[in-house]
């Protein structure tokens, strides 16, 4: 409200008609918004440019293998909680052509660059992928460069990021396959936001988390938060904890891995999974690329693209001597153990936020929750050294 | 045009473009790539392209398209004159990589479907069988789909002229499909869709349009055909026959959606 100090204090009351004052301040203010929307029925991330596109009346379905969207009136908001879509292709596009040069005389000639990212804001972010975007900052090479576990920075992402604005909707509704409060990243966010929200009957608890949230809070029609609504918003997400869909259990579980290297469950997931690399694709911290080189017949410039790839595919491991990783067994727990293993010695972190994607989408509904539950199950398993197993042909 | 051959002196290579047992749908995938045909004509010299030009140049020639299936006498004697004429040869679309739709046959008597269909069957001459090219001759690349795509086309034809490595995908639709941010068709609708078994290169056309894919660029590398018939024959409720039929379509003679068909096949028989 124009005029009013709000100080340092950093909670307010945005009432449910002050979010369309959110989203005109964010466009006045140069952003494009982003924020979930219905497509063919599914929750997905797309730029709005009025309040009424954000999907609204409506709430989710999940199983493994299996996601319906189903019309509820008397639905609030943000009343479901992850789609397919996470804010990954954002900052880092399933598609981006990197360089393009042509050959003039003895020298190349450099025809473009990558593009310029737009300048977003992306409201509706979930705690699961406030925390996976923690996760690919570092592997990107996003923020402080003393905090370690690092790569070298990618030129988009960290321009991407650096430019954006970061609106988390913390969740009361958690779906059948999330588990984030076994991963410690939701369902409401700590850390990493510019604003945050906590949906109520009338309205939103508004927090900022950074100067540049501030600044938007100061455009905005708030109030001061009665305690009684501070209370009911940590209730909600109090109680979404106990609602979780899924558990992982943690414990042990880097170490438990590296043990159950052989363990007859990876032979069972074999049989199962696909390697159609959907899990890889929806996954928020997956962030595997490959890049090719192409050439135009006509004016003979090349150009480079990077496009996401997977671990999952065939090709992904090939080399001269052929794929290194050639059965789905070998891929299926190369993934699986990376996500929640060698993660934490490649960056610090685990890769796995708990927002259930890979079970949700997966075709087939492999649980990587239940996969880690039975790893427990037995001893761990040695076998000769030079044993391996070679699955082909078919079998159904 | 005359129609005579006539001698042309050219440092271009040579393209060929042949047609066997097919619709034509391939050879029209290059003639419909109209922005770059002039690009195309520019950088090769179409030699031999019977739907396109009159003028014929003699053989040899640098690269050969070759499209359908081989499914009559003359055909299996042709397709021998062709690999001797072309330096790569490349066999395009699903009839030529597969054997086709036209290989349904495999399944069936030839002389029962040809007394149904021809007045006088007797004027046909046809093989017992519809087989993809490489069956028969070397072939140095293929290209999946029914009909190919344009793009993958020109990348092929691109990359052999600058003597690179062509970017053409062995992994499945669903990964250009998660890429262009479709909702998924199978997990969301309930759709039988064989996106997570067939080869990519179609830039997902079916499931952009809210459609199942259907499977016309064929088996992807790898594929675990099992795992999928389990989730179309158990929750979506898919029978034994559906999943034959689903197999035995544009690439039901290509392995391993042959084997696979005759395993769905077996089960029918099983619960009649």
């Amino acid at each position: 409200m124009a005029g009013v100090d709000h100080g340092i204090r950093d909670v307010w009351f945005l009432s449910m008609q002050g979010l369309e004052h959110m989203v005109r301040t964010l466009r006045a203010k140069g952003y494009t918004v982003v924020a979930p929307t219905v497509r063919d029925r599914v929750i997905t991330f797309d730029e709005i440019v009025s309040v009424d596109q954000i999907a609204c009346g409506v709430r989710d379905e999940m199983g493994p293998g299996r996601y319906r969207l189903i019309d509820d009136p008397l639905s609030r908001v943000f009343n479901y909680v992850v789609g397919q879509d996470s804010p990954k292709r954002l900052f880092f596009p399933p598609k981006l052509e990197l360089v393009a040069l042509h050959v003039e005389g003895k020298r190349f000639v450099l025809d473009r660059t990558s593009p310029k990212p737009p300048k977003l804001a992306i409201l509706g972010v979930r705690p699961c992928d406030l925390a996976a975007i923690r996760v690919q900052d570092r592997v990107f090479g996003y923020g402080d460069e003393s905090a370690g576990h690092r790569c070298e920075a990618d030129t988009y992402y960290n321009q991407a990021r650096k430019q954006s604005l970061l609106i988390a909707a913390n969740c009361t509704q958690p779906g059948a396959t999330c588990f984030c409060d076994s991963m410690g990243t939701g369902p409401r966010a700590k850390e990493g936001y510019d604003l945050s929200m906590t949906e109520l009957g009338g309205g939103f608890i508004l927090r900022a988390g950074s100067d540049d949230g501030r600044a938007i809070v100061n455009e905005l029609p708030v109030r001061d938060p009665s305690p009684s609504e501070i209370e009911l918003g940590q209730l909600k997400t109090d109680q979404a904890c106990e609602r979780m869909g899924r558990q992982l259990d943690t414990d042990g579980l880097k170490e438990l891995l590296d043990e159950q290297i052989d363990h007859p469950s990876w032979d069972e997931v074999a049989k199962r999974c696909m390697a159609c690399s959907n899990c890889t694709m929806v996954c928020p911290t997956c962030f595997c690329s490959t890049v090719t080189d192409s050439d135009d017949l006509a004016t003979g410039t090349a150009s480079r693209t990077r496009r996401w790839e997977s671990c999952f595919t065939h090709q992904f491991s090939y080399t001269t001597a052929g794929s290194v990783r050639s059965s789905q067994r070998a891929r299926y727990r190369h993934w699986m153990r990376h996500k929640l293993g060698t993660w934490w010695d490649q960056f610090g972190s685990s890769g796995c936020v708990g927002c259930g994607r890979c079970i949700t989408w997966c075709p087939v509904g492999i649980d990587i929750t239940k996969q880690a539950a039975g790893l427990r199950d037995h001893e761990p398993v040695k076998r000769h050294a030079g044993t391996h197993h070679i699955e082909r042909g078919v079998t159904i | 045009m005359s129609g005579i051959t006539i001698p042309v002196q050219t440092d271009k290579p040579k393209l060929a473009v042949y047609k066997f047992s097919s619709c034509d749908g391939c050879q029209l995938t290059l003639l419909n790539l109209e922005d770059h045909l002039l690009d195309i004509a520019g950088a090769v010299e179409i030699s031999f392209f019977l739907e396109a030009r009159r003028r014929v140049l003699p053989p040899p020639y640098d690269i050969g398209l070759i499209e359908g299936s081989v499914s009559t006498p003359e055909e299996e004697k042709r397709v021998h004159q062709v690999r001797r004429d072309c330096k790569y040869l490349i066999a395009i679309g699903a009839c030529a990589t597969s054997g086709g739709i036209q290989s349904l046959r495999n399944w069936a008597n030839v002389k029962e479907y040809a007394d149904l269909v021809y007045p006088s069957p007797e004027y046909l001459k046809t093989l017992e069988t519809s087989t993809p090219v490489a069956a028969h001759v070397f072939i140095d690349f293929e290209l999946r789909g029914c009909p190919i795509n344009g793009g993958q086309l020109l990348e092929v034809i691109s990359a052999l002229l600058a003597g690179r490595k062509p970017n053409i995908p062995s992994y499945s639709v669903c990964m250009e499909c998660k890429r262009r941010g479709l909702p998924c068709v199978l997990v969301s609708k309930g759709e039988p869709c064989l996106g997570p078994i067939t080869q990519a290169g179609c830039g997902a056309l079916c499931p952009g349009c809210s459609r199942a894919c259907y499977g016309c660029f064929g088996p992807m590398d790898q594929p675990n055909i099992g795992a999928l018939g389990g989730k179309l024959t158990g929750e979506l409720g898919k029978t034994n026959r559906d999943m034959k039929r689903m197999l035995r379509s544009f690439n039901g003679y290509l392995d391993p959606f042959k084997p696979a068909s005759d395993e769905y096949e077996r089960l029918e028989q099983q619960e009649k």
